[in-house]
């Protein structure tokens, strides 16, 4: 039984790997069908003047196109063309969170345990974190055009987790036997998956305010590609700054978590363990981000910067510790 | 909030060595390790404190400066704050158009109905609401809400003071320390019997709570098959307690994440390890040591290493110095090698020396090394020094006695501690978490309607500023404006 589900398992995430893959496909021929298509130039938003609007209750309900996506010409191929590559990726991206999550499930189930215990179980659980923080941002905010990274950034760990991290199920060691683990690594994964679409968002917050600034710099008006299909940076910004804000409460949860635990397995609640070290380092980051953004000369630009300093350290919490450190969170497998 | 910023920044950076280097308080051996290791730059290291890099001046310097910045701005930002609790919603701008979130409409109501209704209406979202003439007949509505914003902002700096001083309480007041008890033996909650102990700045050794227990039983579970062969399933002490000298002693079950709770005081299980039971005769016959010695693991399969001093040996004092191999067996380049951390088939392999094992020259020893300077082994024909393989129950003879490996003992590493007021810190990060929330997701907003009477009828306008990021206050133009006219359709 143990060894049906848990093989199970690896076929639901091996094919949520490859369906990712395609989604990303999907992701990228939508960048591309843009390349040469001109959109129209985001302007700031327009005073609305109307005489008479239509009642609040019968408001036109908001369809895939945010209102600050520039409203794509349905008269154009190429218009047609991205939006339908975007739906595809999108549709495929669900999909793939179904067998993903499945995944995950089976793996908990074969091991009789919540599936965290090891550097594989870690990787999967916190794309799928990653993926559903998405899911949920697209339902939210419309925020399909983070597709094409976060469906990148999901197939890149879950093909190493796949290829190189993965380890046959093994019972825990004695000091995650404790109902704290479920606790403090669930609140790491979600926040993590916070963190994670927070700094994708902040990418595409640089790459595109760099883009406004040069196209306002050189009064060139040519608005063609993917890039100008995107929210205006700051409509961008808006969304990286969401994120974080609800990521960085829940890693102040993780980590207090983490040091109630610690006092019952371990007999002190912080002992600067590398681990420790790297998370109090990572909050310390965010929370200078969050500072940055409301510090005259940091907002935009450079607070974006901070936000992915603060990811950076987080990465290298969770790869460099977890494989190349030593101390008491040796939990990779590796 | 620059200063706060290029702080936070330094406090980040600040905390980096001490993971990469190798910490005093973390990890002791490992600081040995690369003392021995780096010769030239261990002294440096020390100067610069980086062994222990959270108690270093540096480190301390700029969590100081950050707490003397936090309350440089905690002050007068909790002054500007009640003040503002009492403020009134300010006056709309001239120019509302000017604000990117704006709308406007022409309608047939008055300016008085108008400003009625969307005075009903901020009023009913709990906003704090003024209605006001402009002076040219218009009538303008402001309106905000969100000022709990700060509120959050200044609890969760505050908290981080609570915290703070919650930490310096637990490590002031109370006291760590460990202990290595052999599965039969006994431990009295005093200062002698510990192997380390780590006092707070204000403990006094009286205020030991005065328990006892015995260690009566302990295993541990190993996996048998791959895969994860090997790995720990279970780890389990069986503890006689007294609460203090003549209590009613009860047994307690002692495990990982189960501790023991004295007075406050509490026994955490740690670690675990295999203590040879060894005896020692000298060249007369005579026992010179007998007993189980606390070997230190060294690896997964608890491969351990540990000495055995028998300084009242006769004719010359003896020393061992050796590994042992819970499950022993032999490797290619045939040596001996652990291959299980359960007690499979527990073999030692020592190498015996005779002379003078340094007890008396007044400077103390570890238990745990033998000092080698006076000390020479015995050596086989090739000039090697002979290493003697052992299973339980074997003897070997030495040109001066003998050691015979009676059996294994488990011993239990345990942490006892005293935290005082751990609950201050702890409800110091809850208050926190709590501030934050309200820092990050109360958004102070700005409204105003203002109804302006006209020929073709009155200019509403409507108007919204957000005094922190995250918001979309468009929406709340189009809510507001919407709900307006709506409400005027069914006027």
């Amino acid at each position: 039984m143990t060894d049906t589900l848990s093989q199970l398992s690896n076929l639901a995430i091996t094919g949520a790997t490859i369906v990712y893959f395609v989604a990303m496909l999907a992701h990228v021929t939508e960048w591309a069908s843009a390349r040469q298509i001109t959109a129209t130039p985001v302007v700031a938003r327009p005073a609305l003047r109307r005489r008479v609007t239509v009642p609040a209750t019968a408001a036109p309900a908001t369809t895939m196109p945010a209102s600050d996506v520039p409203a794509p010409d349905r008269n154009s191929d190429g218009e047609e063309n991205i939006d339908r590559f975007g739906r595809i990726g999108f549709s495929l991206t669900v999909l793939a969170v179904g067998l993903h999550l499945a995944g995950v499930v089976t793996r908990g189930a074969a091991a009789g345990r919540v599936p965290w215990g090891n550097m594989y179980e870690f990787a999967t659980t916190g794309t799928l974190a990653v993926v559903l923080a998405y899911l949920v941002l697209v339902l939210r905010y419309k925020v399909r055009w983070l597709g094409l990274p976060v469906t990148s950034f999901a197939l890149l760990i879950l093909g190493l987790a796949v290829l190189l991290l993965y380890r046959p199920i093994s019972p825990l060691v004695p000091a995650l036997h404790s109902y704290w683990l479920a606790i403090h690594v669930l609140a790491a994964a979600i926040a993590s998956g916070g963190f994670t679409v927070g700094a994708l968002a902040s990418i595409l917050y640089l790459v595109k305010s760099r883009a406004e600034r040069n196209a306002a710099a050189c009064h060139d008006d040519r608005r063609t590609g993917y890039l100008w299909r995107l929210p205006t940076s700051e409509a961008i910004d808006r969304i990286a700054y969401r994120v974080h804000a609800f990521a960085f409460p829940l890693w102040t949860f993780a980590v207090l978590a983490g040091a109630i635990w610690a006092q019952y397995a371990w007999g002190r609640f912080w002992g600067w363990d590398p681990k420790e070290t790297w998370a109090f380092i990572t909050w310390v980051a965010y929370a200078a981000y969050l500072h940055a953004r409301a510090t005259a000369g940091w907002q935009g630009r450079a607070a974006a910067y901070v936000a992915l300093v603060g990811y950076s350290t987080f990465l290298f919490n969770f790869v460099g510790i977890n494989l190349f450190g030593s101390g008491l969170h040796s939990y990779s497998g590796m | 909030m620059r200063t706060a910023l290029v702080l936070l920044f330094l406090l980040a950076l600040a905390a980096i060595p001490g993971s990469l280097i190798p910490q005093q308080k973390v990890d002791a051996s490992a600081v040995a390790a690369f003392r021995s290791a780096h010769p030239s730059l261990a002294p440096w290291f020390d100067r610069l404190g980086m062994f222990s890099v959270y108690t270093s001046p540096w480190f301390s310097a700029v969590y100081l400066l950050l707490m003397v910045s936090l309350i440089g701005c905690f002050i007068p930002r909790l002054r500007l704050y009640a003040k503002a609790t009492r403020a009134r919603p300010p006056k709309a701008p001239r120019n509302l158009a000017r604000f990117s979130s704006f709308d406007s409409y022409v309608t047939d109501a008055t300016p008085g109905d108008v400003s009625e209704r969307a005075r009903s209406l901020l009023s009913a979202q709990r906003r704090r609401v003024d209605v006001y003439e402009d002076g040219s007949g218009g009538v303008v509505v402001a309106a905000e809400k969100g000022y709990l914003r700060e509120a959050g902002n200044l609890v969760f700096h505050f908290a981080v003071l609570v915290v703070l001083v919650g930490l310096a309480i637990t490590s002031l007041y109370g006291f760590k320390g460990g202990v290595a008890v052999v599965q039969g033996e006994s431990f009295s909650n005093t200062l002698i019997q510990y192997d380390d102990f780590s006092p707070g700045g204000r403990f006094r050794s009286s205020q030991l709570a005065p328990f006892s227990f015995k260690v009566d039983t302990f295993s541990a579970a190993y996996k048998p098959t791959e895969p994860g062969r090997g790995t720990p399933l279970h780890f389990d002490a069986g503890l006689t307690v007294r609460d203090q000298p003549g209590a009613t002693p009860y047994r307690y079950d002692l495990r990982v994440n189960h501790p023991l709770q004295v007075d406050g005081t509490s026994v955490f299980l740690v670690g675990h390890g295999y203590a040879p039971v060894i005896t020692v005769r000298d060249g007369k016959g005579n026992i010179a040591y007998s007993g189980p010695v606390v070997f230190l693991p060294l690896d997964g399969t608890f491969t351990s290493y540990g000495v055995v001093k028998a300084p009242d040996a006769q004719p010359t004092q003896l020393g061992l110095e050796g590994y042992f191999f819970p499950t022993g067996a032999v490797d290619q380049t045939n040596h001996p090698v652990s291959i299980f951390p359960g007690l499979g088939n527990p073999v030692i392999s020592f190498v015996a020396y005779h002379g003078n094992l340094g007890l008396d020259s007044g400077v103390p020893q570890s238990v745990y090394v033998l000092d080698k300077k006076h000390l020479k082994t015995y050596d086989r024909a090739n000039g090697r020094p002979k290493v003697l393989l052992l299973k339980v129950g074997d003897s070997a003879r030495l040109k001066d006695g003998s050691v015979r490996f009676d059996g294994v003992r488990p011993w239990v590493k345990l942490q006892i501690s005293h935290s005082p007021g751990k609950l201050v810190p702890l409800s110091g990060v809850l208050l926190a978490i709590a501030g934050l929330l309200g820092s990050l997701f109360i958004r102070p907003r700005r409204t105003w309607v203002r109804a302006t009477p006209g020929a073709g009828g009155t200019l509403v306008e409507i108007a919204v500023l957000d005094r922190a990021s995250g918001g979309n206050p468009d929406d709340h133009v189009d809510q507001v404006s919407s709900t307006l006219q709506a409400g005027e359709d069914s006027a």
